[in-house]
């Protein structure tokens, strides 16, 4: 087989990215254990984790731009490395918004929940799914689990929906509790915002398959 | 090492040796011809008629150029055009194979058998009687595989990629030849030419057999006449004057090499003009 | 954008191509669209280069080539009885992989194809070998030595002669086979943007090895495979998601 130098490249590339999808899929599950527990010290660790989130992304980002200047690909390799250079951006900013609600969790601490949270952890299992699945889907180049990824995105946001509305009537009916309503308003838009990216990465994933990126958003009238 | 150095010399030295040996002998050959023959040559010996008491050989030149000029255009159309079939036309087949055969056995039969045809069926069957027109055809007929020969190699040495840029831009065959090859090929033409020449000015026995040996000044192609080197020949056989021999012989060389420059100097004008600066 | 449905320039219907025993193309079909550029690319004696000379009848010169099915220019057959090759050839020109100058002048060479067509007068001439020059962006290089010899010229010059030679007659499409393969990197950039410039006017079928090229010149790219036709289609589909593998395959270089 020719290019078995490139194959060797691609295959490292495709180690890293299953590398980083681990990582944010950890902070993902700790950031679960953190909120719930209110606990600082996972908080902080989740925090100072996402440095290497952000090492691995300029690491795979240098990896496919010297594969594009020296390889010169072409159809699937091109598509897959493209695709790759989307996905770490969205990987990324899912471990960004992971830390942001790890510093949240750490500003809440102090005080008690009102209520025992409900549906942000469901939002939360949801979405570490669907970051999973679209991993998943990049790894085993899966569009069947890509379009899943995709349609869940519908009840992350529905969620959402369901929690901003909670919180505005407590805020309403009780103005002590702004202070944590905000905060958890906050996550849960992290969180919506986390399953955006989810979606997105399973987006690329298609495209990487079938060479169609179909971004779903509404096309403007030519 | 040593030993592969000397084996070394000793060759270089066998082909120094060689090239020397061959220089020094046409030197030799012509230096001892013009030393011996060129005191004789002069205004007189070059102008005068060979009859009686007179022995200038300007009968002989006339003859030798008529010749040259007849046997030529004869020859030099017919094989040249043989050469284009035969390289640009001709599929390879039966019929090449066999007009290759027949031309290269041609080329070694000897020539006091051409000699002999051209007499039988030139002069006597054809009945143009002893003449230039005989001999001429008889030589044409000598040469000619030598000029399809030599010109079928100088359009070899044409690249195909002339030809099919040439046909690419909608040029005909025909033109094609007659714009790109035959001017690419000209030098290797005009060398057939001058070889076939230096053949027609050196037979002999050919020659005697069909244009003859009178002396005189012909009047046509078709009077009879003697040229240089059959003149040279009758002197040297029938012991009648060596030295006008060598003059003669001389003349003949010297013709041969104005000949060879101004054919020469044709080839790289031709060239020239094609090529542009 | 299809604003409206242009019959093709050429169209190929069906052909078959011998050499003897030996069938060097099988069932070959495409329409060439007018003002395109058309790469053929595929491996090595896959028959691009013996397609592309049955579209100017330069396989006429091969012996033992029997054709079989339609080759149609403006929609007649070039292969019928009597056809005028001649004027075949001038309307389709090639372009060779070996640029191959006359050994003349460079406006020798230009004027050559004009002078073939008839035209004798020398401000003609003089016009036609301007204008040619000028359209394979060669004038400014050689406009002072016109007179000098084309063999002098870099390979590049050569290469851009040999296409002004071609548009002197004003053909419709111009045929070139791998007509960088033998220069260097920029000669090669230069030629690229000239056939960018020249599908304005002409129609160009290009034969070429180089990937890059044909992606980075032609609308459309058609793959050959021993001897046939695997895809054809628009050069983005075709480099983005080729939909036969082994095109794939052989334009990511996982077989050459």
């Amino acid at each position: 087989m020719l290019r078995t130098y490139f194959e060797k490249e691609l295959e490292k590339l495709k180690i890293d990215m299953t590398r980083m999808g681990a990582l944010v899929e950890e902070a993902m599950g700790q950031m679960l254990i953190a909120l719930k527990n209110q606990d600082i010290q996972i908080a902080e660790r989740i925090i100072s984790g996402d440095d290497e989130v952000d090492f691995m992304e300029k690491k795979i980002e240098k990896q496919c731009l010297v594969l594009l200047a020296r390889q010169q690909p072409l159809a699937v390799d091109l598509r897959a490395i493209s695709a790759a250079l989307k996905i770490i951006t969205e990987l990324e900013r899912i471990g960004d918004h992971a830390a942001d609600i790890a510093e949240i969790t750490m500003k809440m601490a102090g005080v008690k929940y009102m209520k025992p949270l409900v549906d942000i952890p469901i939002m939360i299992g949801l979405t570490v799914v669907m970051v999973n699945r679209a991993i998943d889907a990049y790894v085993r180049q899966d569009v069947e689990l890509a379009l899943n990824v995709c349609a869940s995105d519908r009840e992350v946001n529905e969620l959402y929906l369901k929690v901003l509305l909670e919180l505005i009537n407590t805020m309403k009916r009780d103005s002590q509790t702004i202070d944590q309503a905000m905060n958890l308003v906050f996550i849960a838009k992290y969180l919506e915002k986390m399953g955006d990216h989810a979606t997105n990465i399973a987006e690329w994933v298609i495209y990487n398959v079938t060479g169609v990126h179909n971004s779903g958003k509404k096309v403007f009238a030519q | 090492m040593k030993k592969t150095k000397l084996s070394e010399k000793l060759i270089y030295l066998a082909i120094y040796l060689s090239a020397a040996l061959s220089l020094t002998a046409m030197l030799a050959i012509i230096g001892y011809i013009v030393f011996k023959g060129a005191p004789i040559v002069d205004w007189t010996f070059l102008t005068s008629p060979y009859k009686g008491a007179e022995h200038g050989i300007y009968p002989m030149i006339v003859t030798t150029l008529y010749m040259i000029v007849v046997s030529l255009a004869v020859s030099a159309p017919i094989g040249i055009c043989s050469a284009i079939y035969l390289n640009e036309y001709a599929k390879a087949g039966k019929l090449v194979r066999i007009i290759r055969f027949a031309t290269d056995s041609l080329s070694g039969i000897p020539s006091i058998i051409y000699g002999l045809f051209g007499y039988m069926f030139f002069v006597t069957a054809l009945q143009l009687k002893m003449s230039i027109l005989s001999g001429s055809l008889t030589l044409a007929i000598m040469v000619l595989p030598l000029v399809i020969r030599t010109t079928e190699e100088a359009l070899k040495t044409v690249p195909m990629a002339y030809r099919e840029g040439s046909l690419a831009l909608g040029a005909s065959k025909i033109s094609t030849i007659f714009r790109i090859v035959l001017p690419s090929a000209a030098q290797g033409i005009i060398t057939a030419i001058i070889l076939s020449t230096g053949r027609i000015v050196g037979e002999t026995a050919a020659v005697y057999l069909t244009a003859g040996m009178v002396t005189r000044v012909p009047g046509g192609i078709m009077e009879s006449g003697r040229t240089l080197a059959v003149h040279l020949y009758v002197l040297a056989k029938e012991g009648i004057s060596f030295e006008q021999a060598y003059a003669s012989a001389t003349v003949l060389l010297v013709i041969i090499a104005v000949l060879n420059i101004l054919a020469v100097r044709l080839a790289s004008g031709i060239r020239k003009r094609m090529l542009g600066n | 954008m299809q604003t409206c449905f242009v019959k093709p320039i050429i169209t190929v219907n069906n052909l078959d191509l011998f050499y003897g025993t030996h069938q060097a193309l099988k069932n070959v079909s495409l329409p060439v669209t007018v003002n395109e550029v058309a790469a053929l690319i595929g491996p090595s004696g896959c028959g691009k280069s013996t397609f592309l000379k049955t579209i100017n009848r330069m396989n006429d010169l091969v012996a033992g080539v029997t054709i079989r099915g339609q080759v149609l220019f403006h929609e007649q057959d070039i292969y019928c009885s009597s056809c005028d090759v001649v004027e075949l050839r001038k309307r389709v020109g090639m372009v060779f992989q070996k640029p191959n100058p006359f050994p003349m002048s460079i406006f020798d060479n230009v004027a050559y194809g004009p002078r073939v067509h008839g035209t004798k007068k020398k401000a003609e001439l003089e016009r036609i070998v301007e204008s040619s020059l000028r359209k394979a962006a060669l004038w400014d290089e050689v406009k002072d030595r016109l007179k000098n010899n084309a063999l002098g010229l870099s390979g590049g010059q050569q290469q851009r002669l040999c296409i002004a030679r071609v548009l002197a007659v004003e053909p419709e499409v111009i045929l070139m086979d791998e007509p960088t393969s033998a220069l260097d990197p920029l000669s090669t950039l230069k030629i690229e943007d000239l056939t960018q410039e020249l599908k304005e006017q002409y129609t160009i079928v290009i034969v070429t090895h180089n990937m890059q090229q044909a992606g980075r010149i032609s609308d459309k790219t058609v793959f050959f495979l021993n001897g046939e036709i695997v895809e054809a289609g628009d050069t983005e589909s075709i480099f983005n998601k080729p939909a036969d593998k082994r095109t794939e395959d052989y334009i990511t270089g996982r077989f050459g």
